[in-house]
């Protein structure tokens, strides 16, 4: 395959969170093959999470007195926002892109809630550790995990009082996938997980009393099956790379599934016993990828266009609770899945008035509200300038968030085009809207915010 | 591009449909043309509201020998029949009760209750089964229906300042406005103007830009619309001081003013009432009450509250019997309360819940919540319910 900018700069949009100018310096003469390479390279640095100090016991919070109970509650808050906000920084700073963007897969895919920031941290760990590892190592830690044991209330599941709910979300939306189990799979394999369980250090333990040892018909197999055997017979089903790598295409190239593509990427998955690094290296190296249809045509997450924003314009803010902000007008606050499906994504994204923050945010963190408009000003929103420029200061002083512009725009080579400038912020071809953009800005501070404030700035 | 070319241009390409409504000739909506078009209004109340100390069925000693420090006390209660009566707190809404313009559904639920506050209410807000998961919600699948109406975003208005899922369609969805004159500045931000007028057809294709150009689009028409539109009607009625009254100030100010809007939603949060119970709920209830009262007379004398229908619910209700610190924990059945000038059981619906025969510590659901829905779509927004609820709910007959 002939390589070009266009297949660096769309790698880096969706193995990452797009590129930066300086990053495009160092790539851009790469083949594909190499700056793949160089992706999975840099990811090998494992950097966890590790804000979290402590286990707050949720059980001793239930069982205390008033004031104690809002300390705790206090402390709650306060350490699920430090984890929420130490995960942006961690994807802003870009120092393991794919690794960050696969944690970040994973973490819609194993969706969950829980009160305990130590047991989030943890699950968030997880998934990072494994981000681009093997997918039975991941699958069978996540099982494990007290956040996903309390989720899906493992914790009930009991011999002679099983719970279904872990085993039936296991196969319904972490391996084979709906149509492929029946009702007494469900039922069967649940009795399977009995006894699995974690103590108050938050460490899983396997509880033997608990635990029904008799035997199990599943998946048209007999035997007195636990946790593990049912996992691996999961995981012999071909449907289970299939399910996954379903997921894989939709997340990184097209939201319609091609039924040809995701058939070659299982058969990769499933050879090379579910190693998440082969698939995705067949993936990022395949021509398919490159393709004009694949390019700049998902719409953002909402943390992607975050990090997207921060890292590009190197913003750093003074309130954290600023970016909290950002992720709850947007509909995506980290760790809060909306339910164990996870975020739907895609179109689900944008309404009316999510899509007016985003064309928003950027001019808010980058210029004080302000847009500057470069066009011919209508005279009836002369009044309109007038108040956004009297209330830049204010906004400025109220977002707390410095770019910095130095930075940024000594990072653009000398006698870089502006069309090459908007190719690198924009992932779309251009648009005769675009270069309307280009040609009537004069200057490059102007340019970039505007093109953060389009429409084509949603899409990756 | 001159407008007409760009008419003609996308007609052809993508059909009539993506034509953006702020070019569509606007008919003229004469406050007479708008007589008979119906409104429903729903009212989220979040947290899992009590409704035993709400709807109190005082008539049954098994709620006082249950909430022994936190039972509403029989001179306390607004007796609506010999067995339940209205938290003292909901007094405004007495003489709502009294008119025929209240009606209440006793243990309201579904099967396999799940006792989590946002899987709760996602159920609610999907009208999902309690083991499955929808990513539309039931309001935004009835925009989705192709009814005649639902072609612009302000057909369904969320008065807030983001949208909820019960408002989002696959292909469509409501609007979230706060405050009709801010989004409206927002929109007219002399950039933004500049995208709206400036993209030309390839932009509205059916790919996923030409549907954030469409919904940039709509979201301008809509923003002009409802600003325009709602500017004129000026309220008279008096309302209470607070949020929550103001959302139900501003939804009777759209209708009052004749919005062509079919579906407004609004929500009021506080209800989940582990300690101290009480008070807390006390002051949620009056809040609500207070504004539901000065809502239902502000429409009564603008003569709309015939054509309006208000449904409150709460994502559950709390257990039967109170926890060791004056308060409640999560429970599962509740009541539902409809509102209206038209309605065809007035006062009770059903049976008070029945505090006898429980479900481990909580109420069994007598009617599934999908069946309210079910009335409200197949009579009120007239739409088929199986095209919403996606299997068909034979419904009630409360209105």
């Amino acid at each position: 395959m002939i390589s070009s900018v266009k297949h660096i700069r769309h790698l880096y949009a969706r193995a990452g969170f797009g590129i930066r100018f300086e990053e495009l310096k160092q790539v851009e003469n790469l083949s594909v093959k190499q700056a793949v390479a160089g992706l999975f390279k840099a990811s090998e640095n494992i950097i966890p999470v590790d804000i979290i100090a402590a286990n707050i016991s949720y059980k001793d919070f239930l069982l205390a007195n008033e004031g104690t109970k809002k300390m705790f509650l206090q402390e709650q808050r306060q350490q699920e926002k430090a984890l929420n906000i130490d995960w942006i920084n961690k994807m802003s700073t870009r120092n393991t892109p794919l690794r960050e963007k696969m944690t970040l897969f994973w973490h819609n895919h194993f969706a969950c809630r829980t009160q305990n920031a130590w047991h989030a941290q943890q699950l968030n760990n997880i998934q990072r550790n494994n981000a681009v590892g093997n997918f039975k190592t991941l699958l069978l830690e996540v099982s494990k995990a007290p956040a996903m044991l309390q989720f899906l209330n493992n914790q009930q599941n009991q011999k002679n009082h099983p719970n279904e709910n872990f085993a039936r979300e296991l196969m319904e939306l972490f391996t084979i996938g709906r149509g492929n189990y029946t009702e007494q799979d469900v039922k069967e394999s649940a009795r399977a997980f009995t006894g699995w369980s974690f103590n108050k250090q938050g460490s899983f333990i396997a509880r033997p009393a608990l635990h029904d040892t008799g035997p199990k018909t599943f998946l048209g197999n007999t035997g007195n099956f636990n946790g593990e055997d049912i996992i691996d017979m999961l995981l012999t089903k071909k449907e289970t790379a299939r399910f996954i790598c379903t997921k894989l295409y939709k997340y990184f190239v097209n939201e319609a599934p091609d039924d040809l593509h995701i058939s070659a990427m299982a058969d990769v998955f499933y050879s090379n016993n579910y190693e998440l690094k082969p698939l995705l290296e067949f993936v990022f190296t395949a021509d398919w990828f490159y393709a004009d249809k694949n390019i700049g045509n998902l719409i953002k997450a909402p943390v992607e266009f975050i990090v997207g924003l921060n890292s590009q314009f190197y913003i750093t803010y003074q309130n954290p609770d600023v970016v909290l902000q950002f992720e709850r007008a947007l509909g995506q606050v980290l760790f809060y899945p909306p339910n164990v499906a996870g975020w739907p994504g895609g179109r689900n994204w944008i309404d009316s008035s999510s899509l007016m923050y985003r064309i928003k945010i950027p001019s808010t963190v980058l210029n004080g509200g302000v847009i500057e408009f470069s066009g011919k000003v209508d005279p009836e929103d002369e009044a309109f300038i007038a108040t956004t420029r009297k209330q830049k200061e204010a906004v400025t002083t109220k977002v707390q968030a410095q770019a910095d512009w130095d930075k940024f725009l000594n990072s653009i080579p000398k006698g870089t085009g502006k069309t090459t400038i908007a190719q690198t912020i924009l992932a779309t071809s251009i648009s005769s809207n675009i270069t309307e953009i280009i040609n009537k800005t004069t200057d490059i501070k102007t340019l970039v915010i505007e093109l953060a404030s389009t429409p084509e700035y949603q899409l990756c | 591009m001159k407008r007409r070319d760009f008419l003609r241009n996308t007609t052809l390409a993508s059909g009539a449909l993506l034509i953006p409504s702020f070019l569509k000739p606007l008919e003229a909506i004469a406050m007479g043309d708008m007589s008979g078009y119906k409104n429903l209004v729903i009212i989220q109340l979040s947290g899992g509201n009590d409704g035993l100390n709400t709807i109190v069925p005082f008539g049954n000693d098994i709620y006082y020998q249950k909430r022994k420090t936190i039972a509403i006390q029989q001179p306390d209660i607004i007796k609506l029949t010999d067995a339940q009566g209205l938290n003292p707190n909901l007094s405004a809404l007495k003489e709502i009760y009294d008119q025929g313009w209240m009606s209440i559904i006793n243990s309201v639920g579904y099967p396999n209750p799940d006792r989590s506050h946002f899987r709760s209410m996602d159920i609610w807000q999907t009208g999902s089964d309690a083991n499955q998961f929808l990513t539309t919600g039931w309001i935004g699948r009835y925009l989705d229906s192709n009814c005649s109406t639902c072609t612009d975003p302000y057909t369904a208005i969320e008065v807030d300042d983001t949208l909820s899922l019960a408002m989002k369609g696959a292909k469509m969805k409501g609007i979230a406005v706060e405050n009709p004159a801010k989004l409206y500045q927002a929109t007219r931000d002399p950039f933004f103007k500049q995208l709206v007028h400036q993209h030309n057809s390839a932009n509205l294709n059916e790919d996923n830009l030409g549907y954030l150009y469409k919904t940039m689009i709509e979201t301008y028409s809509s923003a002009d619309y409802i600003q325009q539109t709602s500017k004129t009607y000026n309220t008279t009625a008096l309302y209470p001081q607070t949020a929550f009254a103001n959302q139900l100030k501003s939804v009777a100010k759209f209708i009052n003013a004749g919005l062509k809007t079919r579906v407004y939603y609004v929500s009021l949060s506080g209800f989940d009432t582990h300690t101290g119970q009480q008070n807390q709920q006390g002051r949620q209830l009056k809040t609500y009450g207070d504004a539901v009262a000065a809502f239902v007379k502000d429409l009564k004398q603008a003569d709309k509250l015939d054509d309006t229908l208000v449904m409150a619910f709460s994502e559950f209700g709390r257990r039967v019997e109170q926890n060791a610190s004056d308060g409640t924990d999560h429970g599962t059945a509740n009541n539902i309360m409809i509102f209206g000038g038209k309605l065809k059981k007035q006062g009770i619906y059903n049976n008070a819940p029945n505090l006898a025969q429980l479900d481990n510590g909580d109420l069994k659901y007598e009617v599934d919540f999908r069946d309210v829905y079910a009335t409200l779509l197949d009579k009120w927004l007239n739409v088929n319910n199986s095209h919403v609820l996606n299997r068909n709910f034979a419904g009630l007959n409360f209105v």
